[in-house]
């Protein structure tokens, strides 16, 4: 049974389909070596005993034409679940059970996937090290001391140590690329309106966008097919040909032109990530695509742009969590007084910090200075894509300045950890996919990851690329299993 | 009257000041579906019973535009005569409130979705333009109740995301009475395209008052102070005159006025202040970024252009040159869409040989008086515009006299009766016989001969009191035209 959960999304899948395996057999196995794994603190809410009973109704009369015949699954907390509580990570929702599904989950179940929990992450997704959940940090399978990135902590950490065949994350600023990266996983970030926002609980509206954590490339292909599509329930979603990711994945990136910026080549960052950037470069080389250097001049001013973008929407989206009508209410003299204890002790110290900085940089007075020009500056940063995209096919970069660092290393110094957002947040402020897969491992045996990123709508591209280098790269996670006793 | 006498002014010894008014009207959107999201708007529903998870803000939840609102607040704006703007954007205007569930109100504040416009009104003293600053599409909040419970409030989101369109005008405004023309006249306009019912009592129509004073003949504008959330004309009316005189008193006592928020008491009859300028909400706004920029197309404007139905104004000019109304008889008959819609049903039911003026003397003359009486809309009339017309026609042809038609009009109330048939069975239809005149006439000169020698020796008077007697010599249905021909023959 154990090397059930070894299998990949596709593997799985296969075995469903030829009746190896049953759902009941699949949904087992995972509920078992996830209750093994109680230490890693991955989930918020587990779903068991209901996932069994599916399982079981699905393998009396399964459909076999679905995508994720049977599947369970287990997906990060910000998506809202139907009668299953969703707390985004924080206090504040610590009692809420929403009577509506997502798209991007309710695309899932329509395939087949049985909801196996709801996995940790940073409260309300702001965070880079799941240590700002109220629900505790979330350890990485790579090692006890380390943190599984952010904010998709919970979700990186389940895939990695082989919890769940499969996820999703939401990804705002990096919260599913660095934590892949972190964890030796693949996480992509698709173009901004390819997943529905409908029923995930809004961090910065302009810039999160749903996006599946997998083992692999193709695992990674098959789940973005499930998960994307067009919904009228919100106005950013984009009506475009989305193509059969998984089925349309091809290793064969000859001829394809690769963009290398200098501009990620950043001050401090580690011989070993230029290393193994470098390497990077040479197997999309050994795949027969040609890498071309380029310049991105406003990356510099992508993280503090992104740091005032997403703060003021925060704000703004947060403002309704004021125990009026639904979460955590604490008792409170007047009205005034209400909402000052209700938010003082429902939300944690990150969420405070960026509700206080949205409020600052939206203020009279301020707005201009701040908002106002951030958005310019992030009109910037969008052209300077759209200039190298005249050129090259997609990017290569790193996904992260480092590997994963301990827990509590960075928890009282915030602008270091913004820091670990450096190479991701600009592909959300231009709204464009990106991967991160796992590329090679530092002097210490922790995961690297390298991020792909991609033109609007091009995820089959980026894909691609991938798919090819994954197998010229042929990483292998060391996860020891030391948290099952 | 000069147009000298008509001007508003606040007088105060020595001096004479100038009344500087501007409206933000908040008219709710006719449309069965609220902004964002797809729940009811209808009025006087159980509470919170019309709520969406988007009402409420649900987490998770995102606005959808609903297009038939945007229709709506263009056709407002082809009334206004305003200019439509292709692109424009909704903002979140951030505050705090129990009954504003998302914690912030989906507005427009920068790119509105129609530009300057204006609005023609009839004052006694001639034509006036007020110019409209702006209209924005927004959505309403929810409702607090404070009085149901000596401890708790209580929130009603029925109306929480309803579609509001804030209409802006220009300082134009001089008096309390071009502020209740300049709300009439928007409402006609707004129930002419049905955009809004114009119903105040039920908080489809209110407004926020700016009012300043000044020196008169000064160009400058004094500091202004804002009325919140007025809802009735009366009380708009009431609570400028207020306000200026306390305004004037203030300059009169060599103070300055503060810039601030002020509420009216319509119980007291006065505005007490809410906050100052520097306690002002800082909103925050921002642009939506759930809503992409609302964009429309000339052809969807055109579209819209071509079917927006006639306008007061247009009607107005048309019943004036058709019909060949007066001035005020047309500005009467046009205030209204029911009315007019009345109007010209009576109109088209009079057939060919028709008697408009006698038609617009009846409906504003004997109609209005009962519909005033018993508290009615036209569209409720206890008479139909046919069986008026029918009326109106059988006073015209001689079946009766205008005097009957009274008797026959006060008996049509009772559910609507055909005049044609009380005219029969009442036995009411006008004597037009001659003959039969005659020999009745012929009757009275016989038993009053004495007063007849005195009438033909002078004594002009008496010829009323002949027709008095042949009149009710006939039960009053004698044709009145044929008493008076006939008795002037005889006492010749």
């Amino acid at each position: 049974m154990s090397d059930i959960t070894k299998q990949s999304l596709t593997e799985l899948v296969e075995n469903i389909k030829i009746k190896k395996l049953s759902s009941t057999d699949i949904t087992k196995a995972f509920i078992e070596r996830s209750e093994k794994s109680k230490e890693l603190n991955a989930y918020i809410t587990d779903d068991f005993t209901s996932a069994l009973d599916k399982a079981k109704k699905f393998d009396q009369k399964p459909n076999l034409d679905l995508k994720l015949p049977g599947i369970p699954i287990a997906v990060k907390d910000l998506f809202c679940t139907k009668n299953i509580k969703t707390t985004a990570g924080s206090k504040i929702l610590n009692n809420f059970v929403p009577t509506y599904e997502s798209t991007v989950t309710e695309n899932i179940w329509n395939e087949g996937a049985i909801l196996l929990g709801k996995l940790n992450c940073d409260e309300f997704a702001m965070g880079s090290s799941n240590e700002t959940s109220f629900f505790g940090n979330v350890q990485n399978p790579i090692n006890k001391d380390l943190v599984p990135g952010g904010s998709s902590g919970g979700s990186a950490s389940a895939v990695a140590g082989q919890l769940t065949p499969i996820t999703i994350g939401t990804d705002t600023g990096g919260s599913i690329r660095q934590p892949a990266s972190f964890t030796g996983t693949v996480g992509l970030k698709p173009t901004y309106g390819s997943c529905s926002r409908y029923g995930i609980v809004a961090f910065a509206s302009s810039l999160d966008q749903a996006g599946p954590m997998a083992q692999n490339v193709k695992d990674c292909a098959l789940l973005q097919e499930v998960i994307s599509s067009y919904d009228t329930k919100d106005s950013t979603s984009i009506d475009f040909k989305r193509n059969k990711y998984s089925k349309e994945l091809t290793n064969n990136i000859k001829g394809k032109k690769i963009g290398i910026p200098k501009e990620y080549r950043v001050d401090g960052m580690s011989k070993e990530i230029e290393d193994l950037w470098q390497k990077g470069i040479q197997y999309v080389k050994d795949c027969g695509a040609e890498t071309i250097d380029i310049s991105l001049p406003h990356t510099s001013y992508a993280l503090p742009t992104y740091y005032i973008v997403a703060p003021a929407e925060a704000s703004s989206n947060l403002a309704r969590y004021d125990g009026v009508k639904y979460g955590f209410r604490a008792k409170g003299e007047n009205l005034i007084d209400m909402y000052e204890k209700t938010r003082s002790e429902g939300f944690g110290a990150e969420v405070q910090r960026r509700i206080m900085i949205g409020t600052y940089v939206l203020s009279s007075g301020y707005y201009d200075a701040y908002y106002l020009k951030a958005q310019k500056v992030r009109k910037l940063i969008k052209n300077d894509f759209d200039e190298v995209y005249k050129k090259v096919d997609a990017i290569l970069t790193p996904s992260t300045p480092s590997s994963a660092f301990k827990i509590g290393e960075k928890t009282n110094d915030p602008v270091s950890m913004y820091l670990n957002d450096i190479f991701t947040v600009p592909v959300n402020l231009a709204g464009l996919p990106g991967i991160s897969i796992p590329a090679g491992h530092d002097s210490k045996g922790y995961p690297l990851g390298l991020q792909i990123i991609g033109k609007a709508f091009d995820e089959q591209n980026i894909l691609n690329i991938a798919y090819a280098m994954e197998e010229k790269i042929n990483f292998k996670n060391k996860i020891t299993d030391w948290w099952i006793k | 009257m000069s147009k000298k006498d008509l001007e508003y002014l606040i007088n105060r010894k020595d001096n004479q000041y100038e009344v500087v008014i501007g409206l933000e009207v908040h008219a709710q959107i006719l449309s069965e579906s609220k902004l964002f999201s797809s729940s009811s708007t209808k009025f006087g529903a159980e509470p919170n019973t019309q709520v969406s998870l988007v009402d409420a803000a649900f987490p998770g939840m995102l606005p959808v535009i609903n297009e038939f609102c945007v229709k709506q607040a263009i056709k407002t704006g082809i009334g206004l005569n305003a200019k439509i703007n292709k692109r424009s954007v909704f903002d979140r205007k951030n505050y705090f409130y129990a009954d504003l569930p998302q914690g912030y109100q989906i507005s427009q504040f920068k790119y509105p979705i129609i530009g300057e416009g204006k609005v023609i009104l009839d004052m006694p003293s001639g034509q006036k333009e007020v110019g409209i600053e702006r209209l924005h599409l927004e959505q309403d909040a929810g409702k607090s109740i404070h009085d149901l419970d000596p401890q708790n409030t209580f929130v009603d989101l029925n109306r929480s995301g309803v579609a509001l369109m804030e209409i802006v005008s220009k300082p134009d405004l001089r008096s309390p009475d071009e502020v209740s023309a300049y709300i009439k006249k928007l409402r006609s306009i707004m129930r002419y395209l049905g955009t809004c019912d114009g119903n105040m009592q039920e908080g489809s129509l209110r407004a926020d008052v700016n009012v300043s004073v000044r020196s008169k003949g000064s160009k400058d504008f004094g500091t202004r102070c804002e009325i919140k959330n007025v809802n009735s004309i009366k009380f708009m009316q009431m609570a400028i005159e207020y306000e200026a005189n306390r305004q004037v008193d203030l300059i009169e006592e060599g103070k300055s006025i503060d810039q601030e928020t002020r509420l009216f008491d319509t119980k007291k009859n006065e505005t007490r202040s809410m906050r100052s300028k520097e306690d002002a909400h800082d909103y925050r706004y921002f642009p939506d970024p759930d809503l992409l920029p609302l964009e429309v197309s000339d052809e969807f404007i055109n579209d819209l252009k071509n079917n927006v139905p006639e306008l007061p104004d247009d009607k107005k000019k048309r019943f004036i040159d058709e019909f060949k109304l007066s001035q005020y008889e047309a500005t009467i008959l046009v205030s209204d869409i029911d009315i007019a819609k009345y109007f010209e049903e009576v109109v088209a039911k009079m057939g060919k040989n028709k008697d408009i003026k006698l038609a617009v003397n009846w409906i504003t003359g004997e109609l209005f008086a009962v519909l005033n009486n018993k508290n009615l809309e036209i569209s409720q009339s206890p008479v139909s515009a046919k069986n008026l017309a029918i009326l109106v026609n059988l006073i015209k042809n001689g079946t009766i006299s205008g005097k009957i038609a009274k008797t026959v009009f006060e008996l049509m109330l009772d559910g609507d009766k055909d005049p044609q048939k009380i005219v029969e069975e009442k036995g009411l239809k006008q004597q037009s016989d001659p003959k039969a005149i005659e020999s009745l006439i012929d009757k009275i000169i016989n038993d009053n001969r004495e007063k007849a020698i005195e009438y033909k020796q002078g004594k002009e008077k008496l010829f009323g009191f002949f027709v008095g007697q042949a009149m009710k010599a006939s039960g009053g249905k004698a044709n009145p035209q044929l008493i008076n021909e006939i008795l002037k023959k005889k006492l010749q």
